[in-house]
This record gives C-alpha cells, sequence and structure tokens, in this order.
C-alpha cells in the first residue's frame, strides 16, 4: 500500500475501517487505533462489526470463530493469526480456547508441573485467606456470632498487615 | 562499565578451554519471564516499552550476580558492537534488531546475560563452559528468584509463566549445550543422530542457532517443549541425551581411528597445514580446520594447551570480532585476508602435531 489511509479525526495511520448503513445511506469512517476507542467503537458491542470488517480486509476467507478481543490489551484473534503471539499476559484468558486446543501436540503435558514464583503465590494465597475470612466475617455477624466475628475482624487485620508488609519493589 | 571494555574482558566462553570441555564445549539455560499487567514487547506501545525497559534494567542491575555489568539500549550500539555480542551468544540475532525500548544488562564475566523487550520482557540468559547443566541450572534458579522479589511476574498456576508465544508456555525454560561433533559429522552419522534426539522430544541446531549452518561441527542441543514437565525433568532427560551423544561421538572416534587412521590423521595434519599458509579463509572453512586440530588435540596429537588457543580463535575468527580486531569494517572478501593472516600468526608459534598416539592407545 503506497498511500495507507489516514484517520478522519486525527491524520494518523487509520487501521479501524467501519461502515454502517444507516437509512439506506452508506456511511464509512476510517480511524486510527486511539480514536476508535475514544470513540467507543471498540466497545464490546459496537465492536462486532468493526472487528469483522477488519478481518475481512486481512483475510479474505470469512472468519469462523468469534472475534474474540482481549479485555486488558485490545489484542484480537486476527492479530494472533498474524503474529503467532499474544498481546498481554490477560490474552491467555481470553484465548484459552484458542490455545488449549493447541498445547497437546505443542508440549509434553499441557499443566505447567515446574516453579512456581514464590512471591506470585504468597500473594494469591493471602488474597484467597482474605476473601474466605471476610466471607466467615459476614455470616458470623449474620448469625449472630459476635465471639467468632471478632475473631474473623483480628485475622483480617493481620492478613492485610501481611499484605502490606510482602516484599515490594 | 562500557562496551568497550566488556568486549575486552575474558569471557567465560572464550576463556575458560579445558580437556573437561573436550565434547561439550558450553552449557547455556535461558529463562522466558514477562511482568504481569503489561503488554508483551511486540504489542506495547513505544512509552510502555521505554516504561518496561527500565524498570527490568533496574531490577536486574541490582542483583548480586549483575553487581559489574553493562546494562544498555541496543539502540545505543554500532551494528559491530551488536555482532560481536551475538557472536559470543550473549544476546539473540532478533534483539539486535530491535527497535527502540530494547536493550541488555551483561555481569563482567559475561556468565549472565539478561535481555529486556526481546519477544518477552526478560530473556534471562546463564551460560558455563562445559557440561554444567546443574550448576548452570543453580545459579540462574537464584537469579531469577532474587528478580522475583523486585517484578511482579506473569504467572498462572496452570499455564506457568506466561509468555509472548505458547511455545515458551509452562517453565519458559530452553536450556542447551553446545556440542563439538567431528566424528559424528566425518562418519555421516549426523542425520540420524538429529532424527534420534528430534524423537526423543529435544532440538538440534547449528552453533548460532535456527537456520544457521553446523560448520566446525558445531551444534546446539535443546529442548524443544516447556510445559507439563519440571525443569528438573527437562534437565534429567536433557542430560542423558547428551551423554549418549557424547558416547557416540567417542564410539565414532574409535571407529575412525581403527578403520583407518592415515585417512584421519591426514585430514588433520591437512587442516593444520593450511591453518599455517593460506592467505584466504571464509569463516565456515577457518571454523572446519579449527575443529580437525581441535580434535587433534582431544586425540593427544597436539599439546593440551593449545586448546584454549583453538577455542579462541573460534569466536575471534568471526566476521564481528575480527573487524573490532583490526579496527574497521571490512568486506566479506577482505575479511578472508584479514582472517588468514591472523591464523598464519597464531599458527606460526602453534606446536606441531605428534602422529604417534601413546603406547596402549586406540591404534
Amino acid at each position: 500500500m503506497a498511500n495507507p489511509l489516514k484517520c478522519d479525526l486525527c491524520s494518523k495511520p487509520a487501521t479501524v475501517h467501519l461502515t454502517q448503513i444507516v437509512n439506506n445511506k452508506v456511511h464509512k469512517v476510517d480511524l486510527c487505533e486511539e480514536c476508535a476507542q475514544a470513540k467507543g467503537v471498540t466497545d464490546p458491542s459496537g465492536f462486532s462489526l468493526a472487528d469483522l470488517l477488519l478481518k475481512a480486509s486481512l483475510n479474505p476467507e470469512p472468519a469462523a470463530a468469534s472475534g474474540l478481543r482481549c479485555e486488558s490489551c485490545g489484542f484480537t484473534q486476527n492479530d494472533f493469526k498474524k503474529h503467532g503471539r499474544f498481546g498481554c499476559p490477560a490474552c491467555y484468558e481470553t484465548f484459552i480456547g484458542i490455545v488449549e486446543p493447541m498445547l497437546d501436540g505443542m508440549h509434553k503435558g499441557t499443566v505447567h508441573t515446574g516453579k512456581v514464583p514464590q512471591r506470585a503465590l504468597t500473594r494469591k494465597n493471602l488474597s484467597d485467606r482474605l476473601s474466605k475470612l471476610e466471607l466467615d466475617l459476614t455470616a458470623a455477624i449474620k448469625s449472630e456470632r459476635y465471639e467468632d466475628a471478632a475473631r474473623c475482624r483480628d485475622e483480617i487485620n493481620q492478613v492485610k498487615q501481611s499484605i502490606s508488609h510482602a516484599p515490594s519493589r | 562499565m562500557t562496551i568497550a571494555s566488556l568486549i575486552d574482558t575474558p569471557s567465560e566462553l572464550t576463556d575458560s578451554a579445558s580437556s573437561k570441555t573436550a565434547i561439550v564445549l558450553m552449557t547455556r539455560i535461558r529463562l522466558a519471564r514477562n511482568l504481569a499487567s503489561t503488554p508483551f514487547p511486540g504489542w506495547a506501545k513505544p512509552a510502555q516499552r521505554a516504561e518496561v525497559f527500565e524498570r527490568c534494567r533496574d531490577a536486574v542491575a541490582a542483583t548480586a550476580p549483575m553487581k559489574r555489568n553493562l546494562a544498555i539500549g541496543v539502540q545505543e550500539l554500532s551494528e559491530l558492537e551488536k555482532q560481536i555480542l551475538v557472536e559470543r551468544h550473549l544476546i539473540s540475532r532478533e534483539l539486535s534488531g530491535s527497535r527502540a525500548g530494547s536493550g541488555f544488562v551483561i555481569n563482567r564475566d559475561q556468565t549472565f546475560s539478561v535481555m529486556i523487550n526481546e519477544e518477552d520482557h526478560l530473556r534471562i540468559q546463564v551460560l558455563r563452559a562445559g557440561f554444567q547443566l546443574r550448576k548452570a541450572w543453580n545459579a540462574i534458579n537464584d537469579l531469577d528468584s532474587a528478580l522475583e522479589e523486585k517484578l511482579d511476574y506473569a504467572f498462572s498456576p496452570s499455564l506457568g509463566y506466561l509468555t509472548a508465544c505458547p511455545t515458551n508456555l509452562g517453565t519458559a525454560m530452553r536450556a542447551s549445550a553446545m556440542m563439538h561433533l567431528p566424528a559424528l559429522v566425518i562418519s555421516s552419522q549426523m542425520e540420524k543422530v538429529v532424527r534420534a534426539v528430534n524423537q526423543l522430544g529435544m532440538v538440534v541446531r547449528g552453533l548460532f542457532g535456527e537456520g544457521s549452518d553446523a560448520s566446525g561441527s558445531i551444534f546446539q542441543i535443546s529442548n524443544q517443549t516447556t510445559l507439563g514437565e519440571s525443569e528438573e525433568d527437562i534437565l534429567k532427560r536433557l542430560g542423558s541425551v547428551l551423554n549418549s551423544i557424547v558416547e557416540h561421538e567417542l564410539n565414532a572416534r574409535q571407529k575412525l581411528l581403527e578403520a583407518d587412521a592415515g585417512k584421519l590423521f591426514d585430514k588433520i595434519g591437512r587442516a593444520y597445514g593450511i591453518l599455517q599458509n593460506s592467505h584466504l579463509l571464509s569463516s565456515g572453512e577457518a571454523m572446519n580446520l579449527l575443529s580437525l586440530v581441535r580434535l587433534g588435540i582431544d586425540l593427544t596429537l597436539f599439546p593440551e594447551e593449545s586448546r584454549s588457543i583453538v577455542d579462541r580463535l573460534f569466536i575471534e575468527t568471526q566476521p564481528g570480532h575480527l573487524q573490532h580486531a583490526q579496527k574497521g569494517e571490512f568486506e566479506a572478501g577482505q575479511r578472508d585476508l584479514l582472517r588468514a593472516g591472523r591464523l598464519r600468526a597464531e599458527f606460526a608459534n602453534f606446536a606441531r602435531p605428534n602422529f604417534t598416539l601413546p603406547a596402549g592407545g586406540s591404534n
């Protein structure tokens, strides 16, 4: 492409090209990623159209799978097809349906059995413990077991303290 | 430290030769790590890349093993400087071609290097001379744990360390050994070995990784899969594959000597003659000749003290190192002339081969 389309709003290179038919009139809009986001073109309900259009322009065959999109980084299924890499760690939650079938042929197993980063684990254990205690506290208050409630409250304070004392950068 | 002083500092790779490094020249382990809730380098915006670079650089540089280090962005280096680091296996070709916001931290003796914003936020690497899987793992495991104190890693209990490419999920560990296998090459058994190794879930590559040729009969063998097995298990499996390759290489050497020692000695003697007298040598040919002399050292045709010279020349006759030593940039043809000159000088005083094997030897 010698002359890439420019965003209608800010003249950066346009990556989102939206066509809408309103009252039998065709409206075409070319937007850059930022403007598209700002204008809400990329919100889940409005995005499917843009995503489909985007796909059609990059991939001649109609995409069978739904156009998944990572909420944290905006990475799409189509981007994965193009790059073979993901956009951010959260993509693995969004695209787990695509990743899981791939793992079998790719690796020896499908579940991690190696090293676990201790700090991440501690953080997770503490936050799990905290949510459980908060549930206990609510239950105790509800059933008027005030001694239990007091104990939960003390423990919650303790856990909160260890979270804030956990090694940080 | 500066890039110039790093390049001139003796390194683990160029200055650790001993009979212990006869077949396995070096062991390398690398771990891929990413920061939680942060886009991977390939998808991040320039400002995010810059922020990740600074955060990781500071965290890495503050760890004990990296006390004296060079921490720098790739765009601050010349092409030649980057090439030298690639030839020393300290940074990848991919990193050397990266856009702004990528860089690395390398410690003084060049046993650790951490690439930042390559394919993943962090590619931590440890490099040890010889066959040292266990030691290398202990060293990198400690550095990784120390880094985890300062950085929030992206981790999933079921998928392990989350990496940009799903082929690295799980342990995100690639362990590899650089092996010198001249007898397997001479007796045309390498293809068979590669196939067998592949079947065991390991990969064989040339000296400089994917797509590079195997000049100098030097190969890298590494694990292919990273998920579903612990680090210990991967290392154990790789270790036993490497041991069996070593055994095959030793057998092949024995057979070559038994079948026709004269033919093998002729190859080694000619290699010595060419290294002493030629005036044009490509890097591939030089590697192959040095490989034969190195085999001669293993067979005690040359004194053991010569090993460190040959191992150093393996690296120093690479294009980047050669141009650095000559303080200039040269065309391939000129480089061949310079390379041959360098080798002539080194081999002018190199001990002559002694083709009588010790009594009780294999002949």
